[in-house]
């Protein structure tokens, strides 16, 4: 009997748990606020959706109800990719360390 | 680009997503994480763009809507000041969660395009899926939508409750499940439409009896939802990136949250149930007695400092609102060219999100090697001469070591009280947000600062 390909996707899906949880662990406290940030713009992966909603359907038709909500999705997801990367960077670049003078 | 390359693509990026969460172990290698996490989108989207087979005429606005979401968002990026990233954040994990919505109902609408099946025959995995997704979308919208109101201050932080609050919610979560099951059974779009309805309303009702103070909590759980409504949405896409970081995303929150319920010693469920404080006896109205409070000046917070050998910062909220960092950082620099030690106190909850005070300090070009954690500097305490206490308040509370009594009986506490003496800059007696008397200001060591947080660093620091 052939194994529904669910399965393996489930499989990854319980797989990426666990690493979640381990590396998510192994982040500094003092990191907490760029780790959210940073999640959030690659949760925002969901765009790879909302491009193939956008670019579905007929040539001659390029605005169905669900090619709008696509291009829609897709702006929504690209605020977060750009600005979640960014302000990530952002943050990141405040944190130094003591500067070794005197 | 046949569809095993473009899978094995998505792996690729998912793992890249991987290393972007595990770089941020420490600040020397999240800069390089964070670059990981760029890489991985970047190959996921080129990926999508080259693996739908024909490009129809909807490219240009596909492109076109990619390029003003991107300038909107990299514009935010540059403006946002730090003390705002709660709201930020709040912000965009309802953009997350809008985005699913739109995904699973353009999956609804169009199956085809996904592989789906035809509409009013969707394979039935799918439609369970993609009613996860936006289910948990639509809440994750609704509630940081909420949770945004309440932190850009637009809406009250009191808790709202009401009556019969907790029956409604079960009774709206039941009917998820019913209508997810007539959905299946019937294929019928009504229930998707009402199925999302009573979704946004879920998360609107699951959010309005939380307090201000427990923000930290709701931000995170909200981060878990919108990762689990990524995940959704990525089993009906049977992409493996959007599951993977899903389930990342996922438990980050989870783990988050965690962290933040045990920083306040509560249950997950019991800041869920929300209105703390006003379910809890208001401890404080009781004994309403004026007891004696030692209050002083900027000078004489300054001489106390000028003579000290160690001073322990312990920052909050209060710090936050003030915009005080800066001008903290002032006085500090001026307290080490007397060779005074200075060291910063973090408690897991200061603030209204995780790490929130951390990153404010790292704002102010405060070294990351002098900011500590609850556990790493607590027995510093009884070795300091001045704690300067600004802008927190309950987490400075030593009744939640001594007072069964209290409501915040238990929560882990900075050992403030430990210190020669502490000073404690607020701008009024009243009580922290738990509602309760911090004992701290009435002890024999504490000297009371009323004033606004950056005005009094300020003027410390002149009188340094």
């Amino acid at each position: 009997m052939e194994i529904d390909p669910f399965i393996f996707r489930l499989s990854i899906f319980i797989l990426s748990i666990f690493i979640g949880y381990y590396v998510v662990w192994s982040v500094t406290p003092s990191l907490h606020t760029p780790l959210m940030s940073v999640t959030n713009a690659i949760s925002s992966v969901i765009i790879v959706g909302a491009i193939i909603a956008g670019l579905a359907g007929s040539t001659d038709n390029v605005f169905t109800i669900s090619n709008i909500l696509g291009f829609l999705a897709i702006s929504l997801a690209a605020i977060n990719i750009f600005g979640g990367f960014l302000v990530t960077q952002r943050m990141l670049q405040m944190y130094k360390k003591k500067k070794k003078d005197k | 680009m046949s569809a095993n390359l473009s899978a094995i693509f998505y792996l690729v990026s998912g793992v890249l997503f991987i290393l972007a969460l595990r770089g941020l172990s420490s600040p020397e290698t999240s800069r390089q994480g964070n670059f990981f996490g760029i890489l991985g989108m970047v190959i996921a989207i080129t990926v999508t763009f080259l693996s739908v087979g024909s490009i129809s005429s909807g490219l240009v606005y596909v492109l076109i809507f990619l390029l003003v979401g991107g300038l909107i968002g990299a514009f935010i990026a540059y403006k946002i000041p730090m003390t705002a990233m709660p709201e930020l954040v709040a912000g965009f994990h309802s953009l997350v969660g809008l985005s699913a919505v739109f995904v699973a109902i353009s999956a609804f609408l169009n199956p085809e395009a996904f592989n789906l099946g035809v509409p009013g025959d969707i394979k039935l995995a799918s439609l369970i899926e993609m009613s996860i997704g936006a289910v948990v979308g639509a809440i994750t919208f609704s509630g940081s939508i909420i949770a945004f109101l309440k932190l850009q201050g637009i809406m009250s932080g009191s808790p709202i409750t009401f009556k019969g609050q907790h029956f409604l919610n079960a009774l709206l979560l039941i009917s998820i499940l019913i209508l997810t099951y007539l959905l299946c059974s019937s294929q019928s779009s009504n229930f998707f439409w009402i199925l999302i309805a009573v979704s946004f309303l879920i998360g609107f009702l699951l959010i309005i009896p939380i307090g201000g103070a427990d923000m930290p909590v709701v931000i995170s759980m909200l981060n878990s939802y919108s990762g689990w409504a990524a995940a959704g949405i990525g089993f009906t896409l049977e992409n493996t990136a959007l599951i993977i970081t899903g389930a990342l995303v996922g438990s980050s929150g989870a783990i988050l949250s965690y962290i933040m319920c045990k920083g306040m010693n509560r249950s997950f469920f019991n800041v869920i149930l929300g209105g703390f404080g006003a379910t809890e006896q208001s401890a404080s109205t009781g004994n309403k007695e004026q007891r004696p409070v030692k209050s002083g000046n900027a000078e004489d917070a300054a001489f106390l400092m000028k003579n000290a050998s160690s001073v322990i910062i312990v920052p909050g909220y209060g710090m936050a609102v003030a915009q005080a960092q800066h001008a903290l950082r002032e006085m500090v620099d001026t307290l080490k060219k007397n060779d005074i030690k200075v060291t910063y106190a973090i408690h897991p909850v200061a603030g209204r999100m995780p790490g929130h005070m951390n990153v404010l300090l790292a704002e102010a070009n405060v070294p990351y090697d002098e900011v500590f954690e609850l556990e790493e500097i607590n027995n510093d305490f009884a070795n300091a001469d001045v704690a300067f206490v600004i802008g927190a308040n309950d987490v400075t509370n030593p009744v939640a070591k001594t007072d069964p009594q209290s409501p915040i009986y238990g929560m882990p506490v900075l050992d403030v009280e430990k210190c020669k003496s502490v000073l404690f800059v607020k701008r009024s007696l009243s009580p922290g947000y738990a509602g309760i008397d911090n004992e701290l200001f009435y002890k024999d060591n504490t000297l009371m600062l009323f004033a606004d947080a950056k005005k009094m660093t300020e003027d410390i620091t002149k009188n340094l």
